[in-house]
């Protein structure tokens, strides 16, 4: 499988050279793997951490800036960051007010957040967290590991970094970061696996003519699979899927994600399809965000993910950031 | 009795295993996982040797502490908590000896094995790392010998069972038929400890 890297073991590091380079705004240890936006410590302001593993850019190191995170650790590919580094991480851009861990429910992110956020309080660095876990294809119950953290956690991190950025304190930052993700439902398929750098074949075998259904974005396998379906009949299934486990009861953001390799000329086709379902299940859409923003390598595919939100969350969605993956208003 | 080196030894045979098996591991990981569970392995066994070099611990406690303190800065994952808490439990149940009992060792490694169910929240069958670890503590009475076989038994009966924690739960039904990377890494550290012994 061609790639453009040099070696599977420096992926890593090299995407986080070439981050800095393009981004002068961040700092970016290259060595402790760390992206921290270069003006914190913001004084008097609430400090938003994320990462996870590689793969999924721009999430989270693209998130990285005013308006949004402070900083993001990178895992390797597909897998968790170390303690270690969430810890570098609260340390550098704790201005007092507290640190928010932001962690996607995958067991590794969770331990490792979990251990970093003990090591942080050690330090007297006080730390709250909200989970993510939005994805309506894994049946939440005492016999899996739980709901997924895919695409409401670019919600989170936009509405919960914008209450940080207005001063808000600790606890009504972490509230307002759980009621996003409270109030969001996510649904995705993939027409290919992902190619991993250090597998370098496709993670599982997708014979052509068929799709996944409610896949994650670790290139594992979906829930169930099924010949393939136009897009009309993709985002009927999709919308349905989260409309039934969340029906709305205010107008959603609406978030239309490509998996990677998906073209946006096909995105932008998927969300009509997803708009036009929207209307006729009389859901109101507010905002409505299009591209690639929570991706799995090169997997093609897509995830719908919508939040419903009210006029405090609205406009904190609306307020200016400034990050190398989202940016409006500054 | 077991003293430091006899430890360290039980670190460079596993970190060897892992180094051959790694390709067998990401493999295992594909169908049921996101196919990183060989090389994040690697790249934390690999560290492991490294610091045990570098810092040259005397005591099996001391190696055992390094060891999971390592795993957990390196590896990443859930593998990363889960494997350093379990070599670090079971190191700080080893105290400050020169040397330990086997029987003592197989009381530390149960508390090793009893923590990373604490932490992990998996029980027997639920296809994990629990599956090979378990039976390897209750048979380690029986020597090194008889926990190997324990645990590479344990890792083979995982292939049937339905995956109730980690990645592979989320495909539900689809995780049958597929052995579980963590119990099979996990029954190549306990395989390790017999050839450790020279078993």
């Amino acid at each position: 499988m061609k790639m453009l890297i040099n070696v599977a073991e420096t992926v890593v590091a090299d995407a986080l050279r070439g981050m800095a380079a393009a981004h002068p705004e961040l700092a970016v240890d290259v060595e402790n793997r760390v992206i921290v936006r270069r003006d914190a410590p913001v004084a008097g302001k609430v400090a938003l951490i994320s990462g996870g593993g590689s793969g999924h850019e721009p999430l989270h190191g693209g998130f990285v800036g005013p308006g949004m995170l402070s900083a993001a650790c990178p895992g390797e590919v597909f897998t968790s960051p170390v303690p270690d580094q969430m810890l570098r991480a609260a340390a550098a851009v704790n201005s007092g007010e507290g640190v928010l861990f932001i962690v996607k429910n995958y067991t590794g992110d969770v331990l490792n957040f979990d251990m970093a956020a003990e090591l942080a309080e050690d330090e007297g660095i006080q730390v709250a967290k909200v989970l993510v876990n939005d994805d309506v294809a894994v049946t939440d119950s005492l016999y899996t590991a739980g709901r997924r953290g895919t695409g409401a956690t670019l919600f989170v991190e936009k509405i919960a970094g914008a209450a940080a950025d207005e001063g808000q304190p600790l606890e009504r930052v972490e509230s307002i970061g759980r009621q996003v993700n409270e109030n969001s439902r996510s649904f995705g398929v993939a027409l290919t696996a992902c190619t991993t750098p250090a597998k370098g074949s496709p993670t599982f075998d997708l014979p052509p003519g068929e799709l996944e259904l409610g896949i994650g974005i670790h290139g594992e396998p979906g829930r169930e699979r099924r010949a393939m379906m136009t897009s009309g009949e993709i985002a009927d299934f999709a919308v349905n899927a989260i409309l039934e486990d969340m029906p709305p009861r205010n107008p959603v953001l609406v978030l239309v994600n490509g998996m990677g390799a998906t073209p946006l000329l096909e995105l932008y086709g998927f969300n009509a399809e997803v708009q036009r379902v929207l209307t006729e299940r009389g859901v109101a859409v507010a905002r409505t965000l299009v591209g690639n923003y929570v991706t799995s390598l090169d997997m093609a595919g897509a995830s719908v993910t919508l939040c419903q939100v009210d006029e405090e969350l609205l406009r904190l969605w609306d307020a200016p950031v400034r990050t190398p993956g989202l940016r409006w208003g500054m | 009795m077991l003293d430091a080196d006899f430890f360290r030894r039980w670190m460079t045979v596993t970190t060897a295993s892992v180094n051959r098996e790694a390709e067998r591991l990401t493999a295992l990981d594909s169908p049921i996982g996101d196919a990183d569970h060989g090389s994040n392995l690697q790249r934390g066994f690999r560290a492991v040797a490294a610091t045990l070099e570098k810092e040259a611990p005397q005591t099996p406690g001391a190696v055992l502490t390094l060891a999971g303190r390592q795993l957990i800065s390196t590896v990443g994952g859930a593998s990363g908590p889960l494997y350093g808490t379990l070599l670090r439990r079971t190191g700080k149940a080893l105290g400050d000896g020169a040397e330990v009992s086997e029987s003592e060792f197989a009381e530390a490694l149960r508390a090793g094995v009893d923590a990373v169910m604490t932490l992990g929240g998996a029980a027997p069958g639920d296809k994990t790392m629990i599956d090979a670890l378990v039976p390897a503590v209750d048979a380690l009475a029986d020597g090194f010998g008889a926990a190997r076989t324990a645990a590479e038994q344990g890792a083979l009966a995982t292939t049937p069972l339905q995956a109730r924690k980690g990645r592979a739960s989320y495909l539900g039904e689809r995780s049958i038929g597929h052995q579980d990377p963590g119990a099979t890494s996990s029954a190549l550290l306990v395989a390790a400890l017999a050839e450790a012994n020279g078993e």
